[in-house]
């Protein structure tokens, strides 16, 4: 019920509208009650509403409104990248976009995969019932 | 306007005066005499059409070697191996036919889907095929017989001529051999397209 990702300075958000739909900004002031200075390492810093970023859990160490490299740093010593990509929100972001660009070859491929899985599930099964019946 | 247009410039850096062009001697055309019959209405003449007939602008996602989806015919659904396009702008593409049934053959752009797999092409000639070949035989006018003449008629039109099964064979050869490198290649060409549950066409890469 209480709270636990706060906006403050050094939280990671995503966009979750707009240009920049996608991407992890760190958010590196508060402008006002409803918009807040946003930065990261491949845009130029500026402003956006809350309403277009979604709080992650990720935090780093920064100061209010660093320069790019000091942020750049931080993202590094805040081990960022991999903690997005390790974390379940972010490993099923990178799922769903690999899905996307599925080719028709590749989404055949798959499907012939899965068949496959799904028969040797099945031969499992098969032999572990006939142990227990 | 004068002094805008920089024509003082112009005038002195030619010493003076307008640079000027000599005029193309233009050869004395002969004497043409009045002519002796006038047609009595006023005929009037169609107007010069010099455009030329070109074959339809290639989709740029369409190069020789890519894998098609055919979306209507009886062929429809099929994956297909583009060769080349033909003077009259259809594209020709063969099944192979050993995988997929799907003989050399003439399909428009407009009822093709091309996806981004390739082929590799190139141990394939295709340069003996064009719209001629695929046109209908010509026959030679029958006087109209009656019973046996018509039934002669309708059994020599069935068969394929054996110079169309060699040169399918041969173009698929040499295909066939690419598409068995790649692997599960082979079983998706023999595989129809289908819009299963869920599939946005609008949001899908082809």
């Amino acid at each position: 019920m209480p709270f636990k990702r706060y906006v403050e300075v050094g939280r990671v958000a995503l966009v979750n509208y707009g240009k920049d739909y996608g991407k992890l900004v760190v958010i590196v002031d508060v402008i006002d009650q409803n918009r807040a200075l946003v930065d990261a390492p491949d845009m130029v810093r500026g402003q956006m509403n809350f309403k277009r970023l979604t709080l992650t859990d990720i935090k780093i160490e920064i100061k209010r409104v660093p320069n790019k490299k000091t942020l750049i740093a931080a993202l590094e010593a805040g081990d960022v990248k991999n903690k997005w990509e390790n974390s379940s929100w972010g490993r099923k972001l990178i799922v769903q976009k690999k899905r996307a660009s599925l080719n028709d070859f590749d989404r055949f491929k798959i499907m012939l995969a899965k068949i496959k899985k799904a028969g040797v599930v099945r031969q499992e099964l098969a032999k572990l019932k006939k142990e227990t019946a | 306007m004068y002094h805008k247009r920089g024509l003082w410039a112009i005038k002195a850096k030619n010493g003076g005066a307008f640079p000027k062009h000599e005029k193309k001697a233009v050869a004395a055309a002969p004497a043409e005499k009045p002519p002796k019959f006038y047609p009595a209405d006023d005929v009037k003449k169609p107007l010069v059409n010099k455009r030329k007939a070109r074959p339809t602008k290639l989709r740029a996602s369409i190069t020789p070697g890519t894998v098609l989806i055919i979306l209507a015919g009886r062929f429809k659904g099929k994956r297909v191996v583009f060769l080349k396009q033909l003077t009259s702008g259809l594209l020709l593409v063969t099944g192979p036919f050993k995988i997929n049934g799907v003989p050399l053959r003439r399909v428009n752009q407009s009822y093709v889907i091309a996806t981004s797999t390739k082929v590799d092409i190139s141990g394939v000639n295709v340069k003996k095929f064009d719209d001629k070949y695929f046109g209908k035989k010509v026959e030679k006018k029958k006087k109209k017989g009656e019973g046996e003449f018509f039934e002669a008629e309708k059994e020599e039109k069935n068969t394929l001529p054996q110079e169309k099964k060699d040169d399918q064979k041969s173009v698929d050869a040499a295909l066939t051999q690419c598409i068995e490198a790649v692997p599960d290649l082979k079983s998706y060409l023999g595989a129809r397209f289908s819009l299963k549950a869920g599939m946005k066409p609008h949001e899908l890469v082809f």
